[in-house]
């Protein structure tokens, strides 16, 4: 019995003058503690999907089941990070991360201190009373990703959480999160264009098409990848065949969509 | 760090700008010419506003003078359009006897309690609207009537229904506002990117709270902006509304010199309701940046 899964999702973007199917039946299922990663070519749907697993929004058709129950029946339960970091502008970087436990009306001095050590463990000592304006993207970037971590949610949805960082921050956090995730035994989906992130960090990878958005393929990491620390998968024998598979799958996508 | 940030911002002020450039050129180390050069910049700056100061000085003397001019060669007639002498000679009678010192405290009285029931309905008027989408749509219609409609015109209604006194007035001076205020911070809350209510609503948060904490917040810089309008919007509602009454104050004072054709009192009135407005207007203002200072 699966932890978390989708049946058969399909979704709709409606305006007054068209309507776009973004996603077509997608259906798969992770379980506890499973890890898995979506590419795909940008508009295929990607963000949507967490969008509806997140229970934000709802899917016009489908399921999605958490322990068996719609996921909307668990407000909170799962840890959603958006593309962007939104962070309020007019709260400082603690008040930020502190957020959703001041939803939850869970804050309390552990929590802030948990707070304070995520922080400083993505880099960011001293910021804590700073406004997100004087920040950089990627030190914003990193503040949004505690504060989705600091709830410590059920299910981690984490939309391109690296895209603004520099790759050395970048490699060092993927171990960093791929550390936490491991140690906590979370389930989690990781959306990124890094093909390289998809394999060390993850034990699944969905290939998806656009125009609607399908899975076109699923990948399994090889066993021997999946406990071993991001920045060593690279190095794995491993790793390169994988890595040229899925980068096949992605360009014989793109190739069809252009004859079609 | 923000803090800092947050100081260096008010550009415009002078002497904070030379104290951050003294702070830079330290950190700099800048040359003679430099310095040379910002000191030439900061002279530039002040001599611009000496000039224009004496520009203005010379429009409120030559305005005042000829008007006193022409009132005494007869060139206007002086029973109608009075003279700064007259004006001056009244107000300070009427300041000395005390006569004036409540018509103004009335008016003002009123006007600032107009304000901020107007600012504190409409506020509260577009946190109802944004409840509910469907509520909202089926009120657009009659907002927009509303506001189409001027205010004023209400007045003798209002009296009617609130009795000639200082509660009609208020409520003058307070609906002359609200509406504008309604739609207003009405639009500004459905500004607000959505993807904020997003990052809180995978928190699990309530509509209450995705208000408190990200459309409330996110809006009060229009909110703020609307201070300074409803003000002067109060001011009009609470002199028609003095007008109407005719019991106490500025506008009162004003319709008793029409009637009497007593023209100095008249405009005296007027002169005190400018300085009055404008020292409204300017604490308002001066409430607005501490305000933003707060809020950002
Ligand atoms: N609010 C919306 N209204 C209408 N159409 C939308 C909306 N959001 C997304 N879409 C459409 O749905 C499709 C999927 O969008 P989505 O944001 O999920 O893509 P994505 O895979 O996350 O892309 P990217 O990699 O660029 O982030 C796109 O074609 C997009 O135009
Ligand atoms: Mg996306």
């Amino acid at each position: 019995m699966s932890f978390l899964s989708l049946e058969n999702v399909t979704h709709h973007y409606f305006t007054k003058k068209n309507v776009t199917r973004a996603l077509d039946d997608i259906s798969f299922s992770l379980d506890e503690g499973e890890f898995v990663s979506l590419v795909g070519p940008s508009g295929c749907g990607k963000s949507t999907i967490l969008s509806i697993v997140s229970g934000i929004m709802q899917q016009t058709k489908g399921k999605v089941l958490l322990d068996n129950h719609p996921v909307r029946e668990f407000p909170g339960a799962i840890g959603y990070m958006l593309q962007q970091d939104y962070l309020f502008p007019w709260k400082t970087i603690i008040d930020n991360v502190l957020l959703g436990p001041k939803i939850q009306q869970k804050t309390s001095a552990d929590i802030r201190k948990k707070a304070l050590e995520l922080l400083s463990e993505v880099g960011l000592k001293n910021v804590e009373d700073d406004y997100p304006d004087s920040l950089s993207g990627g030190m914003r970037q990193r503040v949004a990703l505690v504060r989705t971590l600091v709830t410590d949610p059920k299910v981690l949805l984490l939309d391109e959480p690296f895209s603004a960082l520099d790759y050395q921050t970048k490699l060092n956090l993927e171990d960093l999160v791929h550390k936490l995730l491991r140690q906590y035994h979370k389930t989690a989906i990781l959306v990124t264009h890094d093909i390289g992130e998809a394999i060390s960090m993850t034990d699944r990878i969905f290939v998806m098409e656009a125009n609607p958005g399908r899975i076109a393929k699923t990948f399994e990491v090889p066993i021997e990848l999946r406990d071993e620390i991001p920045f060593l998968v690279r190095r794995h024998s491993k790793y390169q065949p994988l890595f040229d598979k899925v980068w096949a799958a992605l360009n014989g996508e793109e190739i069809q969509k252009n004859t079609g | 760090m923000a803090k800092k940030y947050k100081k260096t911002r008010d550009e415009s002020h002078i002497s904070a700008a030379r104290h951050r450039n003294e702070k830079g050129l330290k950190d700099m180390k800048t040359t003679k010419e430099d310095q040379h050069l910002y000191n030439q910049y900061i002279h530039d700056i002040n001599q611009e506003r000496k000039i224009v100061l004496f520009w203005q000085c010379i429009i409120i003397i030559g305005f005042i003078g000829l008007w006193e001019l022409a009132s005494r060669m007869a060139w206007i007639d002086p029973l109608l359009f009075s003279s700064p002498s007259h004006i001056v000679a009244l107000l300070v009678e009427k300041f000395s006897d005390g006569s004036i010192v409540r018509h103004i405290g009335v008016t003002v009285m009123e006007t600032v309690l107009g304000f901020i029931i107007g600012t504190l309905l409409g506020v509260l008027l577009a946190s109802s609207l944004w409840t509910s989408k469907r509520y909202a749509n089926v009120m657009d219609p009659y907002l927009v009537v509303l506001n189409a409609m001027p205010k004023v015109a209400l007045g003798p209604i209002i009296i009617v229904a609130m009795g000639p006194g200082y509660g009609a007035i208020i409520a003058m001076g307070a609906i002359i506002s609200v509406i504008i205020t309604t739609i207003v911070i009405f639009s500004g809350f459905r500004e607000v990117d959505p993807n904020y209510e997003k990052v809180l609503k995978s928190f699990g948060a309530t509509k209450w709270q995705c208000f408190k904490e990200a459309i409330f917040p996110a809006t009060l810089p229009v909110m703020i902006s609307t201070l300074k309008v409803n003000v002067g919007l109060s001011w009009v509602g609470v002199i028609v509304g003095e007008f109407l009454v005719s019991k106490e104050g500025l506008g009162y004072l004003i319709v008793y010199g029409f009637q009497v054709f007593d023209f100095t009192l008249v405009m005296a009135s007027l002169v005190v309701i400018a300085v009055f407005a404008a020292l409204m207007y300017k604490i308002v203002e001066k409430i607005e940046s501490w305000l933003i200072k707060k809020a950002t």
